[in-house]
């Protein structure tokens, strides 16, 4: 479903990416490892469009989609989640959420059907309706952009450190709802630093180290490779 | 008595033009973190547009709604030319046409029409007066209150109702994130400029129909205005804008009454000094509105 071969990523002169080639199939959870500064967000960022590489292809179901714009992709099926999390702090959730969907605003019920469906996977976001999105705490706030993220009905969800800076509880809750997501049907590349947790879910692994692919793999073939836990256990 | 309904109406009229001037430039603002320095030439594009159509058999109505209409394409003219082509450069950049675009179009209103004062057609009821609790009363000011009123009102509907409004409050705040989630960056930052030109335009009609007649330089007091107010009332909000603009006008209105006529030419020095003593107590503006993080 998605290819991505050879892409490099600059900030300025600064290179986030030098040479990262992955692969990720329809149906699959792969999550992407590595150090801070590995350039796992830069990657992400680059299949959301936010970031155009100077170098190498991603393609989505064969089409090229390296240059085009984050809302061009949302029509195609690409939904991200960033690690800032953005929620539109004086928006309700509500809003929020009928923004997650603006690329089919018009199909209102099919809109409406999914509404409820992340209610029932969020049943914290039902109960807060109405609430400004910038009151909830850390936990729901990722809840909610998770949630925002699935309103366009996505193909392909980009998950970017969705434990970052939470409760180890509120941590294993998330990692319960990517697991029902992907169950649901989501093809998901998720980024994160919480290698143990992450490869637990997961099918397939990529560490990147120093803006590179280091290995790939299931999670008890990384493992099985002493070598790497440095890179992307971070210790 | 009357001097007080006097008062009040003057600071109410004054103070909604104001407003919606503020509101037109900081809806751009907003969006873009730039500034538009063309705007007030929307102004000028409006009240040409009144001057041309000056001998024409049509109703005032009917060449008013063509007027906004004007300043409304002049507003998504500007957003094509000025700020699209550069707006991923630099704010330098944007700066810089913005200003070349202000001043092609007043140029042009130099060269095509006059550098002088030309008066444009204005309805009866913009000259009749009304008594009010013993207070003579100009009726356009009732009729610049009402207006803005309405057109405060339908702002606030778009704005807070419809998925347009709510998008463009997103992006307000945090542009990348809205683009994440499929709103078209061009539909968004075009719809400002719309809208812009819409306020733009009504209150060109009205800051017509206090002075009677345009020239190429019009533009000037209404952007000066608009942007002082948006900077007490705080930039990143549009209640804001709205806030400072009707303050402004308290402030000026309040000097206009109370200063001896010798130093009433020096009032736009209280003026400013009093916004500078705001600014010192607040230096974010009244309001202000939800952080915002990258520019686009």
């Amino acid at each position: 479903m998605l290819e991505i071969d050879g892409i490099e990523l600059r900030y300025g002169a600064v290179k986030a990416v030098r040479d990262v080639s992955l692969k990720v199939h329809k149906g699959e959870l792969v999550t992407l490892l590595g150090a801070n500064g590995a350039g796992k967000s830069s990657t992400l960022k680059s299949i959301a469009g936010v970031l155009k590489p100077v170098r190498g292809t991603i393609r989505l179901n064969g089409e090229d989609i390296s240059s085009l714009s984050p809302e061009q992709l949302v029509r195609r099926g690409v939904a991200m989640v960033p690690e800032t999390r953005d929620v539109f702090p004086d928006l309700t959730v509500d809003e929020n959420l009928q923004l997650g969907a603006f690329s089919r605003r018009w199909n209102t019920r099919a809109v409406e059907a999914t509404r409820q469906q992340m209610f029932e996977l969020f049943p914290l976001l039902a109960e807060r309706v109405k609430q400004p999105a910038g009151t909830l705490s850390g936990g729901q706030q990722q809840q909610l952009v998770i949630a925002r993220a699935m309103m366009s009905n996505p193909s392909l969800l980009l998950l970017d450190e969705p434990s970052l800076g939470l409760a180890p509880v509120i941590v294993d809750k998330i990692f319960e709802m990517i697991v029902a997501l992907r169950q649901s049907g989501v093809t998901i590349l998720l980024v994160e630093q919480n290698a143990t947790k992450a490869m637990k879910i997961s099918d397939r692994n990529y560490v990147l180290s120093l803006g590179r692919v280091a290995a790939e793999g299931t999670a008890a073939e990384i493992a099985e490779r002493s070598d790497l836990k440095s890179i992307y256990l971070g210790s | 008595m009357g001097i007080y309904i006097q008062f009040l109406i003057d600071v109410l009229s004054l103070g909604s033009l104001y407003a919606l001037m503020a509101l037109g430039l900081v809806i751009v603002y907003g969006i873009l973190k730039l500034v538009n320095f063309a705007y007030g030439e929307l102004i000028m594009v409006a009240g040409y547009t009144l001057f041309l159509l000056g001998g024409s058999p049509f109703p005032w109505l009917a060449m008013a709604v063509v007027a906004v209409l004007m300043a409304v394409l002049t507003g998504i003219a500007t957003e094509y030319v000025a700020f699209r082509p550069v707006r991923s450069k630099s704010v330098t950049a944007v700066l810089i046409t913005s200003f070349a675009f202000s001043t092609l179009l007043q140029n042009s209103a130099l060269l095509f029409i006059s550098p002088r004062a030309r008066t444009v057609p204005l309805p009866s009821v913009f000259s009749d007066t009304v008594m009010i609790g013993g207070a003579i009363i100009p009726l356009r000011n009732i009729l610049t209150i009402v207006a803005a009123a309405l057109l405060l009102t339908v702002f606030s509907f778009i704005m807070k109702k419809t998925v347009l409004g709510l998008a463009m409050r997103a992006a307000a705040t945090k542009f990348t994130m809205a683009r994440m989630l499929g709103i078209p960056a061009n539909l968004i930052i075009t719809s400002a400029f719309a809208i812009s030109g819409l306020l733009a335009g009504v209150v060109s009609l009205f800051w017509l129909g206090r002075i009677g007649s345009v020239v190429p330089g019009i533009g000037l007091e209404p952007l000066l205005v608009a942007f002082i107010a948006t900077v007490i009332g705080g930039m990143r909000s549009l209640q804001g804008a709205v806030l400072g603009g009707f303050l402004l006008s308290l402030i000026v209105t309040t000097l206009n009454y109370s200063l001896p006529p010798e130093l009433l030419k020096f009032r736009d020095a209280f003026t400013f000094s009093l916004v500078i003593l705001i600014l010192l107590w607040r230096p974010d503006g009244l309001i202000k509105g939800p952080a915002t993080g990258q520019r686009t």
